[in-house]
């Protein structure tokens, strides 16, 4: 099958054209020579089935990131029969010499100035004919969001890929290296075919910026956006958790029950309590991880991000950490999931493994739904809300102080050197595409694990079958008789123990858990613990749930964004040790006090 | 006139690019972002707290921070 490599410099809208190209039938795959997995589709194109992967952007085909490394190391190892080059026709000033740097390969080349709609905004003109000419390339402009342009630009592809391939070229490093040369290449081009008038006219965005990046206003009017996007994802999320959730219910009590009313009932318990229960737990989650993933994607693709980053910086760099690692923790206090995934726009691996360590340790949606539950079971209604409030601030005291003590060993070498792109606001297709293609894969890497951790933990609180479930005879039990030592100093009972083994799949189990321990729901429940506990035990325990471990999916979204088991044993160990030094401080000094 | 760091320069004042003292990672990043000499560079505005600055070349923005900054020398037209 030929193969087309898509290249072209960050924000040039590569993605918007693979998507096009593509329709969304793209899958992550691994390629010879490189270890990071590249989006990858199959289309028809021309009377022959072709392939098309799309490269990670790159300023500099000779320069020193990850991503400028692995693209070459791809053309290297996987010649692609034809190279489709896609340059921002607003800023082809600049983006030119990547080009000429491409076609000093001897690679197959088609170029395609996208963005063409902005550039006739601009009154930017090119006149594509003599640039073509010039270049001996084949070259056309395109708007891949309104698809003007694309039926010409895939046909000269499909009869560009008539041709044979020719080889790279062999000295690879050497021709990189023709830097100078492609300087003056570049001016003889541009002077003789594009016309960029005096003033570039982007009032809306300037009138926009003059407001967001105020130096006053700013910073407000960023926390201000983020809280209306939090609040517009649960006024939207919640009722769609509740439909989900009844759902399930429906089909479980419809459908599943009379199904498997013939098995024997440890079967029976094993596949409805157990499987069934949990994963619906967590799936119950989806619409607002989903809608999360929406938000994240909306803020990186309008251009939003940037002007975080702007805002930020000042205080991020001081944590070793950047400007826009600021949004992804904020997005951690929505879903840890999202916010991880967030951090493949940061292009330095070390910045990118610390901001993931930090992550976790945002307060997320399912954690603050435990925390109302004991806040309103163990406070007074007056109080609830500041104890709820000093969990937030415990959240980012671990996550600046996390920061702080790692930023020695994840170095970042990385210049902070950023572009402020035009805002754009992305079309309803770009986005729904983009959130559907980020929430599948999640929905595949994270099942495997949940359906995994749940079948564990109905095992250890279901065996061995003499005992009643979840009680201090089952293993679960046993094991939390046996940390008695380990929680005992931080004023954990066993019964809040065997939850915390729950929780370990996601917190949102805990409540649950709890009932099922206790034998009671609801308001009983809440009434049951405030009777067992004291507020000082019952903070220890909220302090350590906020801390532990994250659920199963983040987990699962660690391994597979670092690919370094390390890393994941790092995160997870630090969080553990974390958690119970925070509560161990906490209740001894709390006792200490006499209280 | 006499050469002055990119960090010296006021919101709104615009500059010509005398030279690059940087390492070759950041050379390598701001040479494909535009930065070249003698082209014109535009000090667009400055953030609080010491934070980044973001500047114009040609038609691109760009924010760095400071202490990268004070490596690009430039001159007042």
């Amino acid at each position: 099958m030929k193969r087309i490599a898509l290249l072209g410099m960050p924000n040039t809208g590569k993605s918007t054209l693979f998507n096009r190209m593509t329709g969304g039938a793209a899958r992550v795959g691994n390629w010879p020579g490189i270890t990071v997995e590249l989006l990858s589709g199959r289309i028809l194109l021309g009377g022959d089935m072709v392939e098309i992967i799309d490269l990670p952007g790159i300023y500099d085909l000779h320069g020193f990131s990850d991503d400028e490394q692995v693209v070459r190391h791809f053309l290297h190892d996987n010649v692609p029969d034809l190279a489709l080059v896609i340059l921002n026709t607003t800023q082809i000033e600049r983006q030119m010499s990547l080009l000429l740097q491409l076609k000093q390969l001897d690679l197959n080349i088609v170029v395609v100035l996208n963005m063409s709609d902005e550039a006739k905004k601009f009154g930017i003109s090119v006149d594509v004919n003599m640039m073509s000419a010039m270049l001996e390339l084949p070259i056309f402009l395109l708007s891949a969001k309104y698809g003007s342009g694309y039926p010409d630009a895939m046909q000269a592809v499909a009869k560009a890929l008539r041709y044979p391939t020719p080889g790279m070229a062999e000295e690879l490093r050497s021709q990189l290296e023709k830097d100078e040369q492609i300087e003056t290449e570049m001016a003889h081009v541009l002077k003789s075919t594009v016309q960029v008038p005096a003033q570039l006219s982007d009032s809306l965005t300037e009138k926009l910026d003059s407001v967001m990046l105020h130096p006053l206003l700013g910073l407000p009017i960023f926390f201000g956006v983020m809280y209306l996007l939090f609040q517009g994802v649960f006024f939207l999320g919640q009722p769609l958790q509740g439909i989900v959730n009844d759902l399930l219910g429906w089909f479980r009590g419809a459908a599943l029950e009379p199904l498997f009313s013939g098995l024997p009932p440890s079967a029976q318990g094993l596949l409805l309590d157990g499987i069934y229960n949990g994963v619906a737990t967590v799936a119950a989650f989806v619409p607002i991880i989903v809608l999360f993933f929406l938000f994240m994607a909306i803020v990186e693709d309008s251009g939003y991000l940037s002007r975080a980053a702007f805002l930020m910086d000042a205080l991020m760099s001081r944590l070793g950490l950047d400007g826009r690692g600021f949004v992804m923790l904020l997005m951690g206090f929505g879903c840890n999931v999202p916010a991880l995934m967030g951090t493949r726009v940061m292009r330095s691996r070390a910045m990118r493994l610390l901001t993931m360590l930090v992550i976790p340790l945002s307060l997320c949606s399912a954690r603050l739904q435990v925390f109302i539950f004991f806040t309103a079971a163990l406070f007074t209604a007056q109080a609830a809300p500041v104890v709820l409030f000093s969990l937030y601030l415990f959240s980012f005291g671990t996550a600046i102080l996390t920061a702080l003590l790692f930023k020695g060993r994840f170095k970042n070498n990385e210049p902070f050197v950023l572009e402020l792109p035009p805002y754009r606001f992305p079309t309803v297709r770009q986005m729904t595409l983009r959130g559907w293609l980020e929430v599948r894969h999640f929905l595949r890497r994270a099942t495997k694990f949940i359906v995994a951790g749940v079948v564990l933990v109905w095992l250890l609180t279901n065996l061995p079958p003499s005992a009643a479930p979840a009680s201090a005879d089952t293993w679960a039990g046993l094991i939390g008789n046996a940390m008695h030592p380990f929680f005992a100093p931080i004023g954990i009972n066993e019964q809040l123990t065997i939850a915390l083994i729950f929780g370990f799949i996601a917190k949102e189990i805990v409540i649950g858990a709890l009932a099922v321990i206790y034998g009671l729901s609801g308001d009983a429940l809440g009434g049951a613990i405030g009777h067992q506990l004291d507020w000082v035990q019952a903070y220890s325990f909220m302090l350590f749930t906020l801390l532990y471990t994250p659920c199963l999916a983040t987990i699962a979204t660690l391994q597979s964004e670092s690919k370094q088991t390390g890393f994941t044993a790092l995160s997870l160990g630090w969080s553990l040790g974390l958690a119970w030094l925070v509560s161990f401080a906490f209740y001894q000094v709390a006792r200490a006090l006499g209280y | 006139m006499s050469a002055i760091t990119l960090t010296t320069l006021h919101p709104g004042e615009i500059a010509t690019i005398v030279a690059i003292h940087a390492e070759e990672a950041l050379h390598l990043r701001l040479l494909a972002l535009g930065f070249r000499s003698g082209k014109q560079i535009e000090m667009i505005r400055k953030a609080s707290f010491s934070g980044p600055l973001q500047v114009r070349i040609g038609t691109t923005d760009i924010l760095l921070r400071r202490i990268e900054a004070t490596k690009i020398t430039v001159t007042i037209t």
